[in-house]
């Protein structure tokens, strides 16, 4: 069974239903006991670092979250689950985060001014929209899909200083974090639940992964 | 590269597609559900689900096709229709709306866009206006394209973005349903004091009017059309193909 954190951030409707098409068990629980009896854990969220870290400790879920992982299981952060992984975020102030996984969350801004992005490409944030993978690493949470395959991004802010867990990025003026993992700790600031078949494939890879450290 | 949007829009009343549409192969189709699942196959970036609906129990069947839409599509839903207060917000999140178009209702109450904004993000709001030109300046128009509200539109779209508005839909009433163009003149206006996302949309005849759209005005980021998918007009395969083969970033759902 795979447990979807619920700590009250954002609507979990289509990322259960995503789990559901692929025909794997889920349950969205805002219990730490089942979410420690869980083969594998969903660390959804959207909206504010800060707000949601908060909510996030104040559900007493953050330490269900490191224990699963601690354990070996598959955990999986997406969007702002996927940035919570890491050891703190600069959205408006600076945030701690849960530290799984070593880098920041970094406004897209400065990352593009950092690495020269051309100001002519008026590039918008957030980026919305469909963005092609580039991996970076081979991972089985690529199993199904393949380098270039397009996946639907919304944010403001990425991971940056994780290159010791970078699967793939994508190109938006500069190139942007996109997936991470190490170990049994992976995260996908796309949504793979609005990225139809391609994020259906990358959920099925996360799903066929073991319980138990290797 | 992030790739340039195709975005069909459906109008649904009292949970069926208006008029019904008719594919070959499919045949006659008034389900959202099916149409939904055909458009995502086919490569669709993207699906607006405008509620045309004015009873409660027309709602109430909407949310239902809206739920049972989203267990099934996993490609971003947009909703549109009746959206007044923050409460139709959380009504259509709720059963798996990714994002919330206003219209009118903003234009009755623009704290409407800041209230929505500050509990679910900017990018869960679209500003969908509707503009056409008189006596040479663009004006905003409200129910549905019937009554000039007098707001100027470039000044109307700034202040919708500055409220907090993610996305903006243009839809030019000028170039509607003529099927020659989109309003170039238009999008470029809006897309000179709109620093968000812009979907272009009213007026797409054929599949070498997107291809011109995103040539001519590489700021615009998508482009909305109803009638000429679901009459088969222009399939969104071969317009994907057509994007692909003219240098525009397409995405291919494979």
């Amino acid at each position: 069974m795979t447990a979807i954190v619920d700590y009250g951030v954002g609507n979990l409707f289509s990322l259960e239903s995503s789990f559901r098409a692929i025909g794997e068990e889920v349950r969205v629980t805002p219990d730490a006991e089942e979410v420690l009896r869980a083969d594998r854990v969903i660390l959804p969220g959207v909206g504010a670092f800060g707000d949601a870290a908060r909510k996030l400790r104040e559900s007493g879920l953050d330490s269900a979250v490191r224990q699963a992982a601690e354990a070996g299981k598959p955990v999986m952060g997406i969007c702002l689950g996927m940035q919570m992984l890491f050891e703190k975020s600069f959205e408006y102030g600076e945030h701690p985060g849960l530290g799984l996984l070593r880098g920041q969350v970094r406004p897209i801004r400065e990352l593009l001014e950092e690495a020269g992005a051309d100001p002519d490409r008026k590039l918008k944030i957030p980026q919305i929209g469909w963005n092609a993978l580039r991996f970076t690493r081979e991972s089985p949470l690529f199993r199904y899909i393949q380098d270039g395959n397009h996946v639907y991004f919304v944010h403001s802010y990425a991971a940056a200083g994780c290159q010791d867990s970078l699967l793939a990025d994508t190109e938006y003026g500069a190139y942007l974090t996109a997936c991470v993992g190490k170990d049994n700790v992976f995260g996908c600031q796309f949504h793979p639940e609005k990225s139809g078949n391609v994020g259906l494939k990358i959920l099925k890879a996360f799903c066929e992964m073991g319980g138990a450290k290797a | 590269m992030i790739t340039k949007r195709i975005i069909p829009c459906l109008d649904v009343k009292d949970g069926r597609v208006v008029k019904g549409v008719n594919f070959q192969g499919l045949g006659d189709v008034d389900s959202p559900v099916r149409l939904a699942k055909y458009y995502s196959d086919c490569g669709a970036d993207e699906l607006v689900f405008y509620d045309i609906t004015a009873s409660a129990e027309g709602r109430a069947l909407f949310t239902d096709i809206l739920r049972e839409t989203a267990s099934q599509v996993f490609i971003p839903l947009t909703v549109g229709g009746g959206i007044r207060r923050v409460e139709d917000f959380e009504r259509v999140l709720k059963c798996g709306a990714d994002k919330v178009s206003v219209n009118s209702g903003a234009i009755a109450d623009p704290s409407l866009i800041g209230q929505a904004a500050k509990k679910y993000g900017d990018q869960c709001v679209v500003l969908s206006v509707d503009v056409k030109r008189v006596d040479g300046v663009f004006r905003v128009f409200a129910r549905g394209g019937r009554e000039n509200t007098g707001l100027e539109a470039l000044e109307w779209i700034r202040r919708g973005v500055g409220e907090g508005a993610g996305e903006i839909v243009v839809n030019s009433i000028d170039t509607d349903g003529v099927k020659g163009g989109f309003d170039l003149e238009m999008l470029e206006a809006v897309c000179r004091v709109a620093k968000v996302p812009v979907i272009a949309s009213g007026g797409a005849g054929r599949i070498e009017d997107f291809l011109t759209l995103f040539r001519c005005l590489p700021e615009v980021d998508a482009g909305l059309a109803a009638s000429i998918f679901h009459f088969g007009e222009v399939r969104i395969a071969d317009l994907k193909a057509a994007m692909a083969e003219a240098g525009i970033p397409a995405r291919k759902e494979n």
